[in-house]
């Protein structure tokens, strides 16, 4: 353990930190532009200049091992003085356009210019232009801005893993940019706007829309995807105006995906802002009793086996629960929250959670992906993999379609016979997965959402039981979800009743198009197909008016995700809480009080009236949303069905990373996207080859 | 003494003939009064009347909606939307002062990085409505066209101060 001396008092810090980490172990903040705790370091900004005894020269702090004995000043004179002449340099070429910058107020710039810089500029000449870059239809470039701290460069290459941001040129003629015009393909390219200590890299769909200081933040959980990402919606008035990462080391870290990010802007379009009913073939608006009668008439007309539920990829669990309750009251065992129709089995907890957590992924040492892309279907978790990949040592199998990872794997192939030969040991990789002491596998949706799924699910259950991935502590089977609502889901139990033969997705809709299912209540599910709901009488309770809002014969406006106090389980088994950032539009309410009020009109009252008693109904049901922010291991045990194997290969759930859900789809910034990135010629670096 | 000399003042109306003739000098005197709305008494170049948003000579608006006077706004009565003009450059859509709210302070104008918004020396504006005293954008650029010559010179004789 190094002990060294800053500012007069000793310090012991762990071996391998820096000076600067020291400090700030010590408390003593040392300003930085380039310097960042994810990236690697580069010293090219001077700001953390400290003074070092016996040393000719001023160090840079972020740049220096942290040695025994070692004396620090950081706040004599001429560190001041110092930091005053780098911040002179680097303001010589910074525009003085703070005013219509969107950086300003929280600019790394513009704090420590302030702080460390001096009052009055000195410099006369006439000031260096660069000519902005087109960084696609997400990032907004004003590279006249730019300091040259690299960090979008690194975050590219170390976190992103695409390798087309660089820097050409040197010195004043140093220029950031994509080597050749392009959008900069990478799901997790907004982070980047994030790490920009100036205005170069801003957001483009929130540009110049608000300023930091006259934004109203809550803290909140992302849906766009199963990961389950820490946010942070900032709201200015009634409006969501952008969404940032908050800082979760067991999930996100500090990162996430573009999608969750823009796609915010959808929560301004399309919305069910009023309840709907059908009249002679065509929705006109309604009154909420009206919609409530309509619903009630139809229901006392039908018995409980034709009521059927179907909850969608976004819902919240307080609302699953109440429906859950209120099918129960009316009598119907079928319900389902698996849209996709993906044969997750939720007998054994540990059948259908991402057990090694997101956070574990890095104590891994061979990972065997199965009908799955991370890279699209959870971006962060397929940085977390880059990650572990990089630290070095880690072998990557994919069985399913060949796509970059932005990280070195073996592809095996797409035919899910390759899960029989790991399974009985002929395959080479599964040598390499019996070798490693803390081997994973990840089973995406891609695996499971087909006719033989829970066989699939059994076969990658023996091959985790075989290879040693269930050891002691260590649990390296992994499901990936793709939508945020379905654990939560899962773990309440929304699934077709067992005793009275209730019917799963597929039967529900076969029951309906027959005819023997008469209303179907859809809880903001659009991805099943419509046109086979036949005659059914459709229930449509969400936020967006996407495919369910379209089919329905009464629609009932719910609120979105920043709309509710809500519980979301993520892909791990983490139950976590969004908060209610700003009130739903128009008429529309949340969701579980939607339930609870047309329960009472059906005159089954539900047991609840405020969000305390649904949750303690969630934790009655499943004691694991008693305690939120953590995951509960999951006991092992035997799950899916043994059986054979379609021949048919593997093949991505997902086709368009930018519009999964009703959310993404009414956003205007995920259709540039789409047209820049999944339509129009530009090739996406990697996963097109 | 005193009681004879007061009664004998009061007898023969000095008093009065002392306040007479004080009127009469002042009748001699210049006016200080002056015959308003036909008049009007002297304006500082610092007066804070009227809001205006200005222009530039090429007629291209000065306004940047970098919302600073919203924010410095003590009263809070500006309220701003910006969004990306056509041509790229950041620009208000709504610039709203409720001048009702407004305690004419001033911070406004001297939160400006661009001279844009500014308290001209108009101060007859009083209107038979409340609403009437919503200013929007609109109605700011139009005042900012109508006292432009009384602005800018009244912003080169301040300049020297500032």
């Amino acid at each position: 353990m190094p002990k060294l001396t800053i500012d007069d008092s000793e310090v012991e810090v762990e071996p391998g930190l820096t000076v600067l980490q020291a400090c700030e172990q010590a408390g003593i903040e040392i300003p930085r532009f380039c310097y960042h705790e994810r990236l690697s370091i580069a010293g090219n900004c001077r700001m953390c200049l400290v003074e070092m005894e016996r040393a000719p020269k001023p160090v840079a702090a972020c740049a220096m091992p942290a040695t025994n004995g070692m004396v620090i000043r950081t706040n004599t004179p001429a560190v001041e003085k110092m930091r005053r002449a780098v911040m002179e340099f680097l303001l010589i070429n910074h525009p003085l356009d703070c005013p219509i910058c969107d950086q300003a107020g929280e600019c790394d710039l513009q704090d420590q210019a302030m702080a460390y810089g001096l009052d009055h500029s000195r410099y006369r000449e006439t000031k260096r232009a660069v000519k902005d870059k087109n960084f696609g239809p997400l990032i907004k470039a004003v590279m006249t801005r730019c300091i040259h701290c690299t960090r979008c460069i690194r975050f590219s290459t170390e976190i992103a893993g695409v390798q087309e941001l660089g820097a050409t040129g040197r010195g004043e003629n140093m220029e950031v940019g994509t080597y050749v015009e392009k959008a900069l393909a990478s799901e997790l390219s907004g982070n980047m706007i994030d790490l920009c200590p100036v205005g170069a890299l801003t957001s483009a769909p929130y540009a110049f829309r608000a300023r930091s200081w006259e934004l109203r933040k809550t803290e909140s959980v992302d849906v766009m995807d199963a990961v389950g990402s820490n946010i942070r919606v900032d709201v200015r008035g009634a409006e969501v105006m952008r969404i940032l990462p908050r800082l979760n080391e067991d999930v996100n870290e500090e990162w996430i995906s573009d999608k969750s990010r823009f796609a915010c802007d959808g929560l301004r379009h399309q919305r069910l802002d009023r309840p709907y009913l059908r009249d002679g073939g065509k929705l006109r608006p309604a009154t909420w009793d009206e919609a409530f009668a309509a619903i009630a008439e139809k229901v006392k007309a039908t018995k409980g086996k034709g009521i059927a539920a179907i909850a969608g990829d976004t819902v919240d669990c307080e609302a699953m629960t109440a429906l859950k309750d209120l099918m129960a009251a009316l009598g119907s065992p079928h319900l389902d929250c698996r849209q996709d129709g993906a044969h997750l089995d939720a007998s054994r907890r540990a059948g259908y959670l991402f057990n090694t957590s997101i956070a574990g992924i890095e104590q891994a040492d061979a990972c065997l992906l199965i009908g799955t892309n991370p890279r699209i279907e959870a971006p962060i978790i397929n940085a977390r993999l880059r990650k572990r990949f990089l630290a070095g040592g880690f072998p990557v199998a994919l069985i399913g379609e060949e796509t970059n990872l932005t990280y070195d794997h073996k592809y095996l192939s797409a035919d899910p016979k390759v899960l029989n030969e790991i399974a009985s040991g002929a395959h080479p990789f599964a040598k390499v997965l019996n070798k490693a002491k803390q081997p994973m596998l990840i089973l995406g949706m891609g695996a499971l959402a087909r006719q033989d799924g829970a066989a699939i699910l059994a076969a990658a259950r023996k091959i985790a039981e075989d290879s040693g991935m269930v050891n002691g502590g260590w649990n390296g089977f992994n499901v990936l979800h793709t939508a945020a609502a379905r654990v939560g889901g899962l773990d309440l139990g929304f699934l077709p009743g067992k005793k009275m033969g209730g019917r799963d997705v597929a039967g529900i809709l076969d029951g309906a198009s027959m005819g023997e299912v008469e209303i179907v209540y859809l809880l903001a599910a659009d991805e099943i197909d419509m046109d086979r709901l036949g005659g059914a009488f459709v229930i449509y309770q969400g936020h967006h008016g996407d495919a369910g809002a379209g089919r329905a014969d009464v629609i009932l406006p719910g609120a979105a995700y920043t709309e509710k106090n809500a519980t979301y389980v993520n892909t791990e088994g983490r139950a976590q809480l969004a908060r209610l950032a700003t009130y739903p539009p128009g008429e529309a309410r949340e969701d579980w009080k939607i339930i609870r009020a047309l329960s009472a009109a059906l005159g089954k009252a539900l047991p609840f009236d405020t969000l305390q008693q649904v949750r303690a109904r969630m934790t009655e049901i499943n004691a694991n949303f008693a305690d939120t922010g953590v995951v509960a291991a999951a006991p092992w045990g035997t799950f899916g069905k043994e059986g054979q194997l379609d021949p048919v290969p593997f093949a991505s759930r997902l086709a368009n990373f930018y519009m999964t859900d009703p959310i993404s789809r009414a956003s205007p910034t995920m259709a540039k996207c789409t047209e820049v990135f999944v339509n129009s010629g530009q090739r996406r670096t990697g996963t097109d080859g | 003494m005193s009681y004879l000399r007061q009664s004998a003042r009061t007898a023969f109306l000095g008093e009065l003939l002392l306040g007479m003739a004080l009127t009469f000098r002042y009748f001699f005197r210049t006016k200080v009064t002056i015959n308003y709305p036909f008049e009007k008494g002297p304006l500082s170049p610092r007066f804070r009347g009227e809001h205006a948003l200005r222009r530039y000579p090429n007629g291209e608006e000065r306004c940047i909606a970098c919302k600073l006077c919203e924010a410095v706004c003590p009263a809070q009565a500006i309220t701003i939307e910006a969004e990306p003009r056509d041509d790229g450059s950041r620009r208000a859509t709504r610039y709203d002062i409720d001048m009702v709210k407004c305690i004419y302070c001033g911070l406004c104008e001297k939160a400006c990085p661009v001279d844009a918004i500014v308290e001209g020396p108009n101060f007859e504006y009083a209107t038979e409505t409340r609403e009437e005293l919503y200013y929007d954008k609109e109605k700011l650029l139009a005042n900012g066209e109508r006292w432009e010559t009384e602005i800018a010179e009244r912003l080169v004789r301040d300049a020297p101060y500032r």
